[in-house]
């Protein structure tokens, strides 16, 4: 009896965020935004029912994997009620650090001329830990000086693009964007196994690993109590400097993570790449059901606003639609999408 | 008991000589608390007397300036929650410290989850945390709580016993208790109190703070009696009644709780007829009249819907049917502007949620509802009217504030009161209506709150006052209108009824 719940539990868990058991009319209003973003899908492929070929859904695929990636670590920061402003910069800087190392041999403007052909992993670790420590940094800020979220990264936003922008222009690159990427590297981006892009097997690994940490670990679980309610989490004798400061350290982790891989998938990296993704990833996460209240949210639904997004977002180009309008229409999806969720919970109070 | 083991272990803690001082007060001076296993041991004083900050230094979040712990005749430091909790120290805080989306073994088990692989593994045990859940809830008898539950589908009083459980699933010797019952339902108080006795029979100590003499009196074994920061003392509870708790929280004779007046009631103020909500659940058919002079009691249970109605009135909520007459005269109020522009106010229940601007000062608070009056000319704000009349509000209702600039939300409950019962009194009312306006007040202040409301009848206002305290409802009304399930049971005269009757009343449609 007592197995069978739990297992229920689990189920509703992985499956919760469209299959959790509500009623209809609690169900239309829970995911409300998710359903009208839904229909706009479905108009999209009616005026042009080719973006439902499966290579376009591929690519669109594609375009969502480092997105996913993205939106995840930023879920951990809206998990406790903040933002990561400073995403789409630490995306540039990953992309940026990892590409400035892994050009090919033959390419006439090296950004190190004389560096020779290095492990692959290397280049993308040191990405990455820079990218972790930057988000480690912003969770210490944010824990021990109780600064919100938002002006910690509004700050670390301005420092890493400084830092980034330094060392971008630094001689002989100067300031020129960089491209001849290894073709080792760029596989990892744009290659495939079999018909299965490799970005997309990443995406999946993360979101896997991402899910297990958020329910299975104490981590986790302590994630979203810090997010529900941090003075419960407090008298409970949890650590919430170390909590805060490890979510951040995985935010930065996975974004700057996101950022190797969009520049594998580009071929090339400027220390403007990611300016403005940051929006993207509070925009799908939010649309998915993370709640900017904090302590909601799942991997399920974040996957499930990203790909909704892009979708979107490459159908209103693939019917034509102005890029201008675009933005317009992504500004209200974003707008309806935070008041339907502030509605739901000031209702439920 | 044997009284060998009697002698070892009489107390189960043991606070000696307490002393903390903050900068310019003295909070605590020179303390003592002495609780024996098995007990419920109330905590009383008025508001400020340090019965929190006793508490707080016992659960480590304030460290003490002098004075010792003993826990089972042991001296013990307790630097920090973490510490209190292993000890088998619990609090149930006030507001509830729960996490809403998660469920409920995941509230009882927070920051010691079980773990697939040891105790350093990262890994949860969702099974044993489950069936530990499980169990618990069965030993308390909570069996219509699921492990599985989200929090924010429980009721409050659930949501209570979860802590409570969660208490116990620390294996506490002693759980802090502070104010369980400020919003339970009687029937939830009686459920709380039969936790109690069953924790009191697995011999926990409960620390019950309350300020609700009837229930004290009902729970508790014994009383320790604090005032000012000091101790007065501990006694048995069957040695004690209402009037000796009183004399001795406020150090004075306190004969009459209420002040005794001559109640001149006058021509109809306010009349109510048949107002309906348009949601079924909610008021029907309510009907009642105010008259000058009058002070008129709200009874019912909580949830009779008691404060729905009176929002309707003030136009805070629809209501799809009824009418209302102002002097005989039929009004319509759609909003608030519309209520003060007939001269209505109202004091609402939350006081914290809905009255006071914490970070605004007690000037600009009690300004605010009022603030088109001060306007001159250019219009502009004349700071020298208002700060006048900030000056005349506390002088004569007595606000203990350090000034006018200092923020509300560093005077105590009773003090926040005033300051929102002389900011409605500014916009010179007819009719007020007060919501709970005596919750989570000391003693000493809800007397204060009680002579104003004697005056303003005084003066020939009408007074309307939603109440779940008996005492107060018999004490200081003129009639009571008693709701039940939202609609109105009956209206009585407040000297020729009784606890019984309203009671009675009260319950007339549950169920």
């Amino acid at each position: 009896m007592s197995g069978r719940r739990v297992k229920q539990m689990r189920t509703q868990a992985i499956g919760g965020f469209l299959f959790g058991k509500k009623s209809l009319k609690e169900f239309v209003m829970d995911k409300a935004i998710f359903l009208v973003l839904l229909m706009l899908v479905i108009v999209i492929a009616i005026i042009n029912p080719r973006i439902l070929r499966v290579q376009v859904l591929r690519d669109i695929l594609m375009m969502s994997s480092t997105k996913i990636i993205m939106a995840l670590g930023m879920m951990f920061v809206i998990l406790t009620g903040g933002v990561d402003l400073g995403g789409g910069r630490m995306v540039g800087m990953a992309a940026v650090i990892s590409a400035s190392m892994l050009q090919t041999s033959d390419y006439v403007r090296r950004f190190y001329p004389e560096l020779g052909q290095i492990p692959l992993l290397i280049p993308i670790l040191l990405a990455v830990i820079v990218g972790t420590l930057f988000g480690m940094m912003n969770g210490m800020i944010v824990a021990k000086f109780k600064v919100p979220a938002f002006i910690a990264t509004l700050s670390s936003m301005l420092i890493i693009y400084g830092v980034n922008s330094i060392y971008f222009n630094m001689p002989p690159n100067n300031s020129q964007p960089i491209g001849g990427l290894r073709p080792d590297f760029t596989y990892l981006g744009s290659g495939s196994i079999g018909f299965i892009p490799v970005i997309v097997i990443f995406a999946a690994i993360v979101s896997i690993i991402v899910w297990f940490i958020l329910n299975k670990t104490v981590f986790g679980k302590n994630v979203y109590a810090v997010g529900g309610n941090p003075e419960a989490a407090a008298v409970s004798g949890i650590n919430i400097t170390k909590t805060l400061v490890g979510l951040f350290g995985l935010c930065g982790f996975l974004i700057s993570l996101s950022g190797v891989l969009e520049a594998a998938r580009t071929g090339g990296a400027t220390n403007n790449y990611g300016s403005g993704y940051e929006l993207d990833a509070i925009a799908s996460c939010v649309v998915g059901g993370v709640s900017t209240t904090g302590g909601v949210g799942t991997v399920s639904g974040v996957i499930a606003g990203v790909i909704i997004f892009s979708f979107i977002n490459y159908g209103l180009t693939f019917v034509g639609v102005n890029p201008y309008w675009q933005n317009i229409i992504k500004g209200i999806i974003i707008v309806s999408a935070v008041s339907f969720d502030i509605r739901k919970y000031v209702q439920k109070k | 008991m044997h009284i060998g083991e009697a002698r070892e272990v009489m107390y189960v803690l043991e606070m000696n000589h307490v002393s903390k001082s903050f900068p310019g007060v003295k909070a605590l001076d020179d303390v003592t608390l002495k609780v024996k296993p098995g007990t419920v041991h109330a905590l009383m004083g008025e508001n400020g007397a340090g019965k929190s900050t006793l508490m707080k230094c016992l659960f480590g979040l304030y460290s003490m300036d002098e004075g010792e712990i003993r826990f089972n005749g042991e001296p013990v430091v307790i630097n920090n929650v973490k510490e209190a909790l292993s000890l088998g120290i619990s609090m149930i805080h006030q507001e509830l410290h729960l996490i809403p989306y998660r469920s409920v073994m995941e509230n009882i088990w927070l920051g010691r989850f079980p773990r697939i692989g040891g105790a350093k593994s990262p890994v949860v045990d969702h099974q044993t945390m489950f069936d530990r859940t499980d169990q618990l809830l069965k030993e308390l008898n909570l069996s219509n709580i699921k492990p599985t539950d989200l929090l924010r589908t429980l009721s409050v009083s659930k949501a209570q016993s979860v802590e409570i459980a969660k208490a116990v699933s620390y294996d506490s010797k002693i759980i802090i208790m502070d104010e369980p019952s400020s919003s339970l339902t009687e029937n939830e108080v009686e459920h709380l109190f039969s936790i109690i006795r069953s924790l009191r029979q697995r011999g926990v100590a409960i620390i019950y703070i309350s300020h609700k003499m009837e229930e004290i009196l009902k729970i508790s074994d014994e009383v320790t009696i604090m005032r000012d920061g000091h101790y007065v003392g501990t006694w048995e509870a069957s040695e004690l009644t209402t009037a000796t708790i009183i004399k001795r929280m406020v150090g004075r004779d306190l004969t009459h709780r209420f002040p005794s007046r001559e109640s001149k009631i006058g021509g109809e103020l306010l009349r109510v007829e048949n107002y309906t909500s348009p949601n079924a659940r909610s008021f029907k058919n309510v009907s009642f009249t105010l008259h000058k002079g009058e002070i008129l009691g709200l009874g019912g249970l909580v949830g009779a819907q008691r404060t729905e109605v009176m929002e309707a009135v003030f136009g805070l909520r629809l209501h799809s049917e009824g009418s209302l007459y102002i002097r005989g005269k039929e009004v319509t109020i759609n909003n608030s502007y519309d209520a003060k522009k007939y001269g209505m106010a109202l004091l609402t229940e939350e006081r914290r949620a809905t009255g006071i601007f914490p970070v605004l000062s007690v000037q600009d608070n009690l300004v605010i509802a009022n603030i088109k009056e001060y306007r001159d000319k250019s219009g502009l704000l004349n700071s020298a009217k208002m700060a006048a009349d900030t000056q005349k509000s506390i002088k004569d209702l007595d606000i203990k504030t350090p000034s006018a600039r200092t923020l509300i939300k560093s005077l105590s409950g009773g003090n926040q009161q005033k300051v929102l019962f002389a900011r409605w009194l500014l916009t010179s009312p007819d009719i007020l209506i007060l919501d709970e306006p005596t919750r989570g007040i000391d003693v000493g202040a809800k007397y204060e709150i009680y002579v104003i409301m004697q005056e303003l009848a005084a003066q020939g206002k009408g007074v309307i006052m939603i109440s779940s305290e008996m005492p107060e409802l018999l004490g200081m009304t003129d009639r009571v209108v008693v709701m039940s399930e939202g609609r109105v049971a009956g209206t009585v005269n407040s000297k020729e009824t009784d606890q019984e009757q309203i009671m009675e009343l009260a319950t007339k449609y549950v169920g």
